[in-house]
């Protein structure tokens, strides 16, 4: 007998999108798709969507509550500095950011160094859609359906060492791509970083879709990470460098305001930015503001990462 | 027609209109779901960045009557004055009702905890007695010499007003810095002017 046990965090039955509306959704998709992929083929990276028709994903069946934010307002709607400061900028400016062809760099303290082609590096892995809740630490948040696949697998295929004991990845530098980086707002490239328990946890995901598609490249194209429990800032965008080290890696928010912005930056609010309280959260598309949860509502998942460490002194 | 005519009836009516518009484009943006994703933070960002700015334009205004020997260009000060006022109002609102939804124990925590509230809260009380003894009946009764006294703490506000901008950004210090090199411009300005205003008392025996 399959017994099920509900987390927390799972989506509630009166939550789940009716069927009719479901089966709506699909036909539209359907007709959609017909017009669009001669569009889209001009559009997107190649070498990406080649890689998602191979793997097809497979829909977010279990894990999540909440309604969906809107598409239009996750894709204009950013934090990506490289692009500009103000939220609207990245959408307006991002189309510079050429995601086709991507290499990443594997280096470091693991098995099997060297420089991917973005499709070798996704091939191996099945892709997967995830709706999670995204937080950020500027105290607003989404509900968003990435498609991706554990950044565990990922960590697996570089085949680390024993003595890597963190991740660090890093954003492409280059400012003719990304004009934000014109401007020392941050010390570019961004780099952000995680120790290797958290890495290899289930949630991590490595994103390189949302809402069924590619990721527009406001939104980290062609590859980023999506970390749910923690603020928004520690899922790096537009990863171009992976590095397995034994000491902690120094990352961007962190260096610009050490007293602000923690190594770990896992959503408590009990644990207030010093100029502003973290204990509510204005869900994008509602008015009133919400309470927000320990570990973003999935301590069930990650709390046991952070047992016994004092997470006021660990922000 | 007197330039007084002129002043009263024909620049000071348009000044109003013209003062009102970013009032009315948000109004009608808001009614047109045209704030983007987080409309209660544009709305917030937009009244911050007119109350500010309307802040600064008022201390422009007899700079500029000073530099262009333009005196009726003072004649203006007072509703400009207001207007920043009106906005603060506005962005205050903003934070009360549609931020904090009438949320008392949250909004007072906020103002005992977070400097950028505190400060931009403590400019706003500083703003009210100004607005009040804006009507000529109050200046009349408090004489002129007690009413400019009284109204030096437009200054503490806009130092108050760009501090609280400057606080609450989280890494782009732009545009705060660029209202801060204006009001320093201001302040250097005025300090400059009564300098030589007292020199030339001396000098003169009057003010020429």
């Amino acid at each position: 007998m399959l017994i099920n046990t509900r987390k927390r965090s799972d989506i509630k039955e009166n939550e789940v999108t009716p069927q009719s509306l479901f089966e709506q959704r699909r036909q539209f998709i359907k007709k959609a798709a017909g017009y669009s992929v001669a569009a889209a083929t001009l559009s997107m990276p190649f070498s990406v969507m080649a890689a998602l028709n191979i793997n097809p994903f497979q829909k977010d069946s279990s894990s999540l509550s909440d309604e969906l934010t809107q598409k239009k307002h996750v894709i204009s709607y950013n934090n990506f500095y490289e692009f500009g400061t103000e939220k609207k900028d990245p959408a307006k400016h991002a189309a510079s950011l050429k995601t086709d062809p991507w290499s990443v760099t594997v280096e470091g303290e693991c098995g099997k160094p060297g420089v991917y082609a973005l499709e070798d590096l996704v091939k191996p892995h099945k892709f997967e859609e995830r709706i999670y809740r995204l937080r950020c630490v500027e105290a607003w948040s989404m509900v968003i359906p990435w498609i991706g696949f554990p950044l565990a697998d990922l960590i697996k295929q570089m085949q680390p060492t024993s003595k890597a004991k963190f991740v660090e990845f890093t954003t492409l530098h280059d400012p003719e791509q990304m004009p934000g980086q014109n401007r020392s707002v941050l010390d570019w490239p961004y780099v952000e970083g995680l120790r290797m328990d958290e890495a290899m946890n289930p949630l991590s995901l490595m994103a390189v879709g949302l809402y069924g598609e590619v990721l527009p490249n406001q939104n980290g194209a062609p590859l980023r990470l999506v970390l749910p429990w923690k603020y928004g800032f520690k899922s790096i965008k537009s990863i171009v460098k992976i590095r397995f080290s034994e000491t902690q890696p120094q990352t961007t928010w962190n260096l610009s305001g050490p007293a602000e912005y923690g190594f770990y930056a896992n959503v408590n609010p009990e644990v207030d930015h010093p100029r502003w309280s973290q204990s509510r959260e204005r869900r994008i598309g509602e008015f009133r503001k919400r309470k927000t949860e320990m570990f973003n509502g999935y301590a069930e998942e990650v709390a046991h990462l952070y047992s016994g460490m004092d997470l006021k002194r660990n922000y | 027609m007197s330039l007084s005519w002129y002043l009263s009836w024909v620049f000071k009516p348009l000044l109003f209109i013209v003062c009102l518009l970013p009032a009315a484009l948000l109004g009608y943006d808001a009614y047109y779901d045209a704030l983007g994703a987080n409309p209660i933070e544009e709305i917030s960002h937009i009244t911050g960045d007119w109350s500010l700015r309307f802040l600064l334009i008022t201390l422009t205004v007899s700079p500029l009557a000073i530099l262009f020997h333009a005196k009726w260009l003072n004649r203006f000060r007072r509703m400009l004055g207001l207007y920043c006022f009106f906005y603060v109002c506005l962005h205050l609102l903003t934070y009360v009702v549609l931020d904090q939804y009438f949320d008392w124990p949250e909004i007072y925590k906020d103002i005992i905890k977070r400097p950028y509230i505190t400060i931009g809260f403590v400019a706003f009380v500083l703003l009210i007695p100004l607005a009040i003894t804006s009507v000529d009946k109050l200046v009349e009764m408090m004489g002129k010499p007690r009413w400019l006294k009284l109204h030096q703490l437009v200054y503490v506000c806009a130092v108050l007003g760009v501090l609280h901008f400057l606080w609450l950004v989280k890494a782009d210090i732009l545009e705060p810095s660029i209202y801060g090199s204006i009001l320093i411009v201001l302040l250097v300005f005025r300090a400059w002017h009564r300098r030589s205003v007292v020199a030339s008392v001396k000098r003169h025996g009057h003010k020429i």
